[in-house]
């Protein structure tokens, strides 16, 4: 199987620039509260609604109100690029199904894990980011060029 | 003044969501789609992620203490299980329909997007269908 590669959408510098702020923002959040900035974690600290403790909910409020309002803090200053979503919305709502499952089994999705996890060189991070990498190139294959998409 | 550090850190997470083209579904979908014409962009943020990660997390371990005395909460050295992989692996599958992680669908749920809004609130049922009734029936009575 030959590779194309599309290099009119090759940008390896901003990718590269912003995993860096990606990795500095979860340093900073273990360095100011002592959490690993996993997304799916802290979403699902927020759906817990019994038995929690003091503190539980404040913190994961202010972080996911950064991701939410980041796109119209960016928007003041630059161009925010588009997001193009093709999937039509019964993929849409089984895709976030299987999101949302998975990630919670596995105990963490590609922030907790590829960045945090990998960069503490968890044996647990690195064994599940190569599940959902694994996954995400098999399910891509399938969907795209399968069972034509 | 931490809540606000921990605000700025998921502002600062947006944007590198943002900038590194990760909020984009169909650059994700590109960079899954090795067979398709392949955009390898997205490997980039791993690259530039990981190191900061690693030598941030070093010496905030060395300190033991986050910058307000507190105690880090850092994952326990659990075995790798089962649930780990198979977990992975479904949310490989949704990642890859989509082209939505948990931190871009927030990001461009806010940027307005209804397709982000279904997809999110899809997400939060997942959690809670895994959270809630599956654990229980699975605990041990």
């Amino acid at each position: 199987m030959g590779i194309t590669v599309d290099w009119a959408n090759f940008t390896p510098w901003l990718s590269l620039f912003g995993g860096v702020l990606i990795g500095l923002a979860s340093v900073m959040l273990m360095a100011y509260k002592g959490r690993i900035a996993g997304i799916s974690g802290v979403v699902g600290g927020l759906l817990q609604f019994s038995n929690a403790p003091k503190g539980h909910f404040s913190w994961r409020v202010a972080f996911v109100l950064g991701l939410l309002l980041s796109s119209a803090l960016y928007g003041l200053i630059w161009e925010v690029p588009t997001s193009v979503i093709d999937a039509g919305y019964p993929l849409l709502i089984v895709a976030g199904l299987l999101v949302g499952f998975g990630t919670r089994m596995g105990s963490g999705c590609t922030s907790g894990h590829a960045v945090c996890g990998v960069g503490r060189l968890s044996p647990r991070s690195i064994v599940a980011t190569l599940s959902f990498m694994f996954s995400g190139f098999v399910t891509a294959y399938l969907v795209f060029h399968v069972f034509g998409g | 003044m931490q809540t606000i550090f921990v605000f700025i850190a998921g502002l600062v997470f947006g944007f590198g969501l943002i900038i590194s083209g990760m909020s984009n579904p169909a650059k994700v979908i590109h960079f899954l789609d090795i067979a398709g014409s392949w955009d390898p962009s997205l490997a980039f943020v791993m690259l530039g992620a990981i190191p900061v990660a690693f030598v941030g997390f070093r010496l905030i371990e060395k300190q033991g203490q986050t910058v307000y005395k507190e105690p880090l909460h850092l994952p326990g050295t659990q075995r790798v299980n089962r649930s780990l992989v198979v977990g992975g692996f479904v949310f490989g599958v949704g990642w890859a329909i989509a082209g939505f992680c948990p931190g871009p669908a927030l990001v461009a749920l806010g940027a307005g997007y209804g397709k982000a809004l279904v997809f999110v609130v899809a997400m939060i049922a997942g959690i809670l269908i895994h959270d809630h009734p599956f654990k229980r029936a699975m605990a041990p009575a």
